[in-house]
């Protein structure tokens, strides 16, 4: 019998945003980055053209981490010493993008000086071709001290600077702004907290062209459901017109699955949880199909294994199924 | 489909009698459609009506459930295709699938092991739902000695694959009596295994090269007498995968299209690299699957997934408490420290994971505050100085320790008065406000 798919008629679209420059324009890279687009929830090839795959973010560090899963240094080897080979290894595991995390301080404890934190970014564009993100520690005045000096240093490089959040996003996105980059801005799971800040963005004349936001997420078992129906209302709401969630959406699996213990733990854990090493590596990668399938337009990761089954699998979802 | 108040109306005496208890036919009818009273309230409703509500009001997804001895598999029943719409309510059944061309001792050890496989997540005991036994070897007689093997190794439910109604039937012998899931019919062998199926009392999966050949079958297979159906659209992979998901939950929930109103199942085994069947059947976990048919069992990757199963399917208007009480983490010793929080889940996790993943040692008091978050809680007085003194001498926390120091969330710092009042032989310490800088504070303030 005829059977005629029910098809949704949206009126809106996520924005595309394209990551780092090339010589050309004005920048080092020697590819650009584009995300975003979406005219229909993820993969409904059926609905409409999904103009560009979702991609992959490698994190690394600007030094060895201090506190990460063993099977990460396992899997990193001397690669972790040097943010240089780390940025090299990860491209050549399939990262499309990288995402150089500043640590709050050096080996000894020092609070990382913004000429530290120009020489690991710059080290890492130099060392790779793709688009760079880079993060701060994470606490408010160091991340603006980093920052700031990071994006005068690679002046339009096109980086992704992070994170802002509602207490912390005036200096970033004013640098940002003056050094011709792009911000990322983290709520947590709430879809009308994630408005605001991008509301509060575009009050700064920032363009929205150049904004991911990062509506956060919980690893698997520890409130990955918050995170992917937030994901799916934000989504929703920007093909309902929306325009200030019609941005595309970046998530950090890698970051929030290593945390969990399944992850990080390999030691007087339930016999029933199994192999420590495959386990982990599910973890992240169930944690990143979930939230892939909720919207997500960049996926940070941390283990080159989950690295090669994530591309695996976003190349079979963007492919146009024969039957459909 | 649903029908709308006045729909119903129509359908209604139309008296006002207000037996039913609401002051008119159209409240009722009102009422009615929005599914909080039950028909059987109005005394005076025709049969005729009757019938028609009834079948409006059947679910778009008809309920399959699969049975053995002591042991239910339920699929369907799905209402909506985004789980914060509403909430998804039967959690995919899923099944380790075992060949019949196997030797009998690596069938037995698969079952035996997936069998008695047992994780326990927040309180909650994880089990995987049953099993599948495939012909491979094409004999009868094998087939159904491996469902026999199976049967002794495991008393879960049962789906039994294979094409040959003559394999089929040889198989459905060595369980009479169950409700198992036949798999399957197609185009050729359809009228045999429908036999099959309304002969033992079993449901049955239908195969489909597209979704309208799958409804054609459907409906030829219904018209036989077979309603409890479970579709196999194909599409192996992610994509075709989510594709059909999708337009078969569309059209069944927004169309209320009978021909395809089933659960789906999914084969993400079919797939072979072991890495990618855990993705995939966690795709079908959040994409509308029904059941579920693994072939690798480890735990390692079915840990993973009923995790995942158990998150998706939880209702998202009742955020998941914790049990109160006092949890220890990294082992505890009496002089390590005490830190309070509330029994939202979320807030739970948030404190219990940056504590775990830290490696330093604390006393955990989960105080209820009726699945509230910190703030919330402070702010609807479900989280304030009596309650958590409460939870404090109720937990018997003061004979777990040497020291007794008790860190607040930074949030509701301001009780740290009221706190020394109720707990005299405590010191108060006002932790962070998030749990993200927990380690920091325990390093340094501890």
């Amino acid at each position: 019998m005829p059977i005629e798919i029910p098809l949704d008629k949206w009126p809106g679209a996520v924005r595309t945003v394209t990551l780092g420059a090339t010589a050309a324009e004005g920048g080092t890279r020697t590819k650009t980055v584009t995300v975003g687009g979406e005219k229909a929830m993820p993969f409904l090839h059926f609905e409409s053209e999904m103009p560009y795959p979702p991609v992959i973010a490698v994190e690394i560090r600007d030094r060895r981490p201090d506190d990460w899963s063993p099977l990460l240094y396992k899997a990193w080897g001397e690669a972790i010493e040097d943010p240089a080979a780390w940025a090299k290894a990860a491209e050549e595991a399939g990262a499309e993008l990288i995402q150089l995390t500043i640590s709050l301080t050096d080996s000894n404890g020092v609070t990382t000086t913004p000429q530290a934190a120009v020489a690991a970014t710059k080290a890492v564009l130099e060392a790779t071709g793709l688009p760079l993100l880079v993060f701060g520690p994470g606490q408010a005045e160091v991340d603006n001290d980093l920052l700031v000096a990071v994006a005068e240093a690679a002046k339009g490089e096109r980086l992704v600077l992070g994170i802002c959040e509602d207490k912390n996003y005036r200096t970033i996105v004013a640098t940002a702004l003056a050094n011709g980059h792009l911000v990322t801005a983290r709520t947590p799971m709430d879809v009308n907290l994630a408005k605001q800040l991008n509301i509060l963005i575009n009050d700064m004349g920032f363009p929205m062209e150049r904004v991911l936001m990062d509506p956060t997420t919980g690893a698997l078992g520890y409130g990955i459901e918050y995170g992917f129906s937030a994901m799916e209302r934000l989504r929703l709401a920007a093909l309902q017109g929306d325009s200030m969630t019609q941005l595309p959406m970046i998530v950090t699996p890698g970051f929030e699955a290593w945390k969990a213990k399944e992850a990080k733990v390999g030691e007087g854990v339930p016999a029933a949880w199994g192999d420590w090493e495959q386990r982990a590596i599910h973890w992240e990668t169930l944690t990143t199909i979930t939230l892939l399938e909720s919207g997500a337009d960049i996926v940070v990761l941390r283990h080159p294994e989950s690295v090669r089954r994530v591309r695996a699998t976003v190349l079979d979802l963007m492919g146009v199924p024969q039957t459909a | 489909m649903a029908l709308t108040g006045i729909q119903i109306y129509k359908l209604l005496p139309q008296t006002n009698c207000k037996e039913c208890g609401f002051p008119t036919c159209l409240a009722f009818a009102m009422k009615l459609a929005a599914k909080q009273v039950e028909l059987s309230a109005c005394p005076y409703v025709s049969e005729e009506s009757k019938a028609q509500l009834a079948e409006s009001a059947a679910p778009p997804i008809r309920l399959i459930s699969l049975k053995s001895d002591g042991f239910e598999v339920k699929a369907g029943n799905e209402i909506v295709l985004y789980r914060h719409e509403k909430t998804f309510y039967n959690k995919p059944g899923v099944f380790i699938r075992v060949l019949d061309s196997d030797p009998v001792e690596v069938m037995q050890g698969k079952v035996a092991a997936a069998n008695s496989f047992k994780v326990n997540y927040v309180g909650i005991d994880l089990t995987v739902d049953g099993f599948a036994v495939a012909s491979v070897s094409g004999d009868p007689g094998v087939f159904a000695n491996a469902v026999s093997v199976v049967r002794k190794a495991s008393q879960r439910p049962l789906i039994l694959m294979s094409r040959s109604s003559e394999i089929m039937a040889a198989g459905l012998q060595s369980i009479d009596g169950e409700t198992p899931l036949i798999y399957g019919a197609d185009v050729d062998n359809w009228e045999a295994m429908a036999d099959l199926a309304k002969g033992h009392n079993a449901a049955l999966a239908v195969i489909g090269g597209d979704l309208e050949g799958l409804a054609d079958l459907t409906e030829k297979v219904k018209a036989k007498g077979v309603e409890d159906l479970v579709l196999d659209p194909g599409g192996r992979t992610f994509s075709p995968g989510l594709t059909y998901g999708t337009q078969i939950r569309r059209l069944s929930v927004k169309k209320n299209f009978r021909p395809l109103g089933y659960p789906v199942i999914a084969f993400p085994g079919d797939i072979g690299d072991a890495g990618l069947e855990a993705m995939l059947a966690a795709q079908a976990i959040a994409k509308y699957a029904g059941f579920i048919v693994l072939d690798h069992f480890t735990p390692e990757s079915i840990y993973p997934l009923l995790v995942l199963r158990q998150n998706i399917y939880t209702d998202p208007q009742k955020p998941i408490q914790v049990q109160p009480g006092v949890y220890e983490i990294n082992n505890p010793k009496p002089e390590d420290p005490v830190l309070v929080t509330t029994n939202f889940s979320i807030t739970y996790f948030s404190v219990a994971n940056e504590v775990e993943g830290s490696g330093l040692p604390a006393w955990l008091v989960v105080a209820d505050a009726e699945g509230m978050s910190v703030l919330t809680a402070w702010a609807a007085g479900k989280f304030d100085s009596e309650r958590i003194a409460k939870s404090v001498k109720g937990f018997n926390v003061a004979e777990k320790v040497t020291k007794k120091r008790l860190v607040i969330p930074g949030h509701v710092a301001v009780l740290s008065g009221e706190l020394e009042e109720e707990l005299p032989d405590w010191e108060i310490r006002v932790g962070p406000r998030e749990a993200v800088d927990l380690p920091a504070f325990m390093k340094q303030a501890l």
